[in-house]
């Protein structure tokens, strides 16, 4: 197992996560898209910190833990009101404040 | 009294802000103060004419300084009065044919709602007209040059709710511009040279410039004289300048303002007598303005537009005159007060026919008012003798000096200047007894309306009479001067020895002819051009309509076309170049603007089309530019 094994899953895993969050119209499952994106981070991070042997890498994954974890927080609260006024979860339909 | 001399320029002046300020509640006395102010002026300017004669010769000319003008480091010009018999002999002649025409413009414009405006302007003129005369440098000469351009341009334009009316003040005023800018440059020449303009430092200095710069210098002023006084090239506005109420045509526009252009001449003997070559210009263009003039005088039908094309043509022996030199300058200045006498009498009397008339000015619709009209008959009599150079009337003795001045040098000079000088006055008489005789004799070409007779007839009708003494009385006075001036100003060497501490000692030189011959040709011309007149205005019939003429009448008729010239020459390109600036104005300047502008607005509402609210989009574009920031860092290896 080198460095490049865990390179190459974090980029299939954000890859995966970037194409849920283009593709998919459900604000859940672009949220766990996001989600998989911030987790394929957290690999490569964690994984370059065991390289190094520093403990940088390890701190700035518990950054993106606890960003993510704020993130979801506002996220749903967001996506819970959407679909209280309008009944619907698509990311597509809240589309009011274009232009 | 010469301390006070301030006073000529002040009284009208303090009239005519008076006037402009109080507006209409001076309506009822503010043409009573103006005659008053003008007649004040004329009162200060004989007291120190008197006192200055009472000097001996050698001290008759006194600078009276005012107060510093512009003190701006090298240059200061102080502003301050010249008192001495040049300036004097302008001020007698402005300020009493003045307060004459002040006078007779009470009669004349008593219909008018706007007569209190009128004087106001009036005095302004001859506040302006005194300050040129009396400035000791050409910095304050240029002021009064200018406010007698100004008054001009107001008066031109009095009645303007005609529009050809305004049209002809502006054309006056543009083409005086013109002028002007000679009188400007020569100024800048003067300071760069001699580096003063006051009269005195330019007399003293003038002796050392180099002969191209005292050309030029000289030139530049001719043109402005050119300019103001009608001559040619800048001739053109004079005809239009009638367009104005007639005492103004006789004030401003023959007695006074017009003859500025010789003042300046005269005044600046000094740099015309270091250039020979501006001498030479200046006398031909005299000579060929006094042809022209009267040849435009022969072909109008128009009473006022006829005297315009005359007093064109009597400057032009004035201008003919002073570019003689010294030998001429006296004869420029005596012709100068004459021709203020006659020609002033002879607008008036004009005035007064028009007013008798009903405003018709066509010569072709007079005739045979001689009965009507006895006074301003005998007046424009004694005036069109005057003109004539008839002896003993005032023209003779001013303008047979000229002629046989010009007949005084070397080689073709005296033959092309005293020629055209005799010519002139054949000419003369031709075109004054064609206006004499039209006008008063042969057969009446309009109908009385108070008899009623005639309903078909398709001659006007009128119902001419005699003018008011306020306007007839004017005129008679004039008409004495006409008569009396020449003899009395010429008695003993009168006005050239009253001016010879201006204009210099001059030595008696001998005319290519004998004096008898010269006055003998004269006398014959005007009595052949007098005779001519009245055997085709007179003794024949004139037809009502004018008869198409020969190509030299037609062309006359149209001012030789210098309204077409001016328009090709200088209007058109003109125009041509606004327009072609306001052309890169709105394409280049502009465009480049609201193409800026229209550019940011395209690229905002492309960019709008962006934002459309979808979130995936976003996200797309959000990552596409991560791509896009990592390609360009991984190609760059930074």
């Amino acid at each position: 197992m080198t460095l490049l094994h865990y390179l190459v899953l974090s980029g299939i895993l954000f890859t995966i996560g970037a194409v849920t969050v283009l593709v998919r119209r459900n604000a859940i499952l672009a949220f766990m898209g996001v989600e998989l994106m911030l987790n394929s981070c957290n690999l490569a991070l964690v994984a370059f910190s065991r390289v190094h042997g520093t403990l940088t890498g390890q701190v700035m994954a518990f950054y993106v833990m606890v960003v993510a974890a704020a993130e979801v927080v506002v996220g749903l609260a967001i996506i819970v009101s959407i679909y209280r006024a309008r009944r619907t979860v698509s990311v597509d339909e809240p589309s009011l404040l274009r232009n | 009294m010469i301390d006070y001399a301030w006073l000529l320029v002040a009284v009208p002046l303090a009239s005519a802000t008076l006037l402009l300020l109080l507006g209409k509640r001076s309506d009822a006395w503010g043409h009573l103060l103006a005659v008053v102010a003008v007649a004040a002026s004329f009162v200060i300017g004989l007291l120190i004419t008197l006192e200055v004669l009472a000097a001996d010769a050698a001290d008759r000319i006194h600078d009276l300084h005012l107060f510093s003008w512009i003190p701006a480091g090298d240059l200061t010009i102080d502003a301050g009065l010249r008192i001495d018999p040049l300036s004097l002999t302008f001020v007698m002649l402005i300020t009493f044919v003045g307060a004459l025409i002040h006078v007779y413009s009470i009669g004349y414009m008593s219909h008018d709602p706007a007569r209190r405006r009128f004087f106001a302007y009036l005095n302004l003129f001859v506040a302006a007209m005194l300050i040129l005369v009396l400035a000791d440098s050409y910095a304050l000469l240029f002021v009064g040059w200018e406010g007698v351009g100004l008054a001009s341009y107001l008066l031109i334009g009095f009645w303007n709710y005609n529009t050809s009316y305004a049209v002809a003040a502006k054309k006056a005023f543009v083409m005086n511009r013109v002028g002007d800018m000679g009188l400007i440059v020569a100024m800048g020449l003067m300071f760069a040279s001699i580096g003063s303009v006051s009269f005195s430092d330019v007399d003293a200095g003038a002796q050392g410039l180099t002969t191209p710069m005292a050309t030029a210098i000289g030139l530049l002023l001719l043109l402005g004289a050119c300019g103001k006084s009608a001559q040619f090239p800048l001739q053109a506005w004079l005809g239009d300048a009638m367009a104005g109420p007639t005492p103004v045509s006789a004030l401003i526009h023959a007695a006074t303002m017009v003859t500025a252009g010789v003042y300046l001449i005269v005044r600046s003997d000094a740099i015309f007598s270091a250039a020979p070559t501006a001498q030479l210009v200046t006398a031909c263009i005299g000579a060929f303005t006094l042809l022209l003039g009267a040849a435009i005088a022969c072909a109008k039908d128009d009473i006022k537009k006829s005297l315009a094309g005359s007093t064109m043509s009597q400057i032009g022996y004035m201008v003919l005159a002073a570019g003689l030199g010294p030998i001429g300058y006296a004869f420029a200045i005596f012709h100068l007060v004459t021709h203020g006498f006659f020609k002033a009498g002879l607008f008036l009397g004009a005035g007064s026919v028009m007013h008798a008339n009903g405003d018709a000015t066509d010569m072709r619709t007079y005739g045979g008012l001689r009965k009507v009209m006895l006074v301003t008959w005998l007046t424009f009599a004694a005036c069109w003798l005057a003109i004539m150079g008839v002896p003993p009337f005032a023209g003779f003795y001013s303008k047979d000096k000229i002629i046989e001045a010009a007949f005084v040098g070397e080689g073709w000079q005296p033959w092309v200047f005293g020629g055209a000088a005799l010519i002139g006055a054949g000419v003369t008489a031709f075109y004054m007894s064609r206006m004499f005789f039209m006008t008063f004799h042969g057969k009446a070409r309009w109908v009385d309306s108070a008899s009623a007779l005639g309903a078909d007839d398709p001659r006007p009708k009128r119902h001419p009479h005699e003018s008011p003494l306020v306007m007839t009385l004017p005129i008679i006075v004039l008409a004495l001067g006409a008569v009396s001036l020449g003899f009395l100003l010429s008695l003993g060497d009168g006005i050239t020895g009253w001016l010879e501490p201006v204009t210099g000692h001059v030595e008696h030189h001998e005319p290519v002819l004998p004096i008898p011959v010269i006055m003998g040709t004269t006398l014959a011309l005007v009595a052949i051009g007098a005779l001519l007149a009245w055997r085709q205005y007179a003794r024949n019939d004139v037809p009502l309509v004018a008869p198409t003429g020969s190509p030299l009448t037609r062309a006359a008729r149209r001012d030789f076309y210098a309204d077409d010239v001016n328009e090709a020459l200088a209007m058109r390109p003109g125009q041509d170049l606004t327009r072609t600036l306001v052309y890169a104005d709105t394409a280049v300047v502009d465009g480049a603007v609201t193409g800026a502008a229209a550019g940011t607005v395209g690229l905002g509402q492309a960019l709008r089309k962006l934002q459309n609210g979808y979130v995936r989009s976003y996200a797309a574009m959000i990552l596409a530019g991560v791509v896009i920031a990592g390609a360009v860092l991984h190609l760059v290896r930074l």
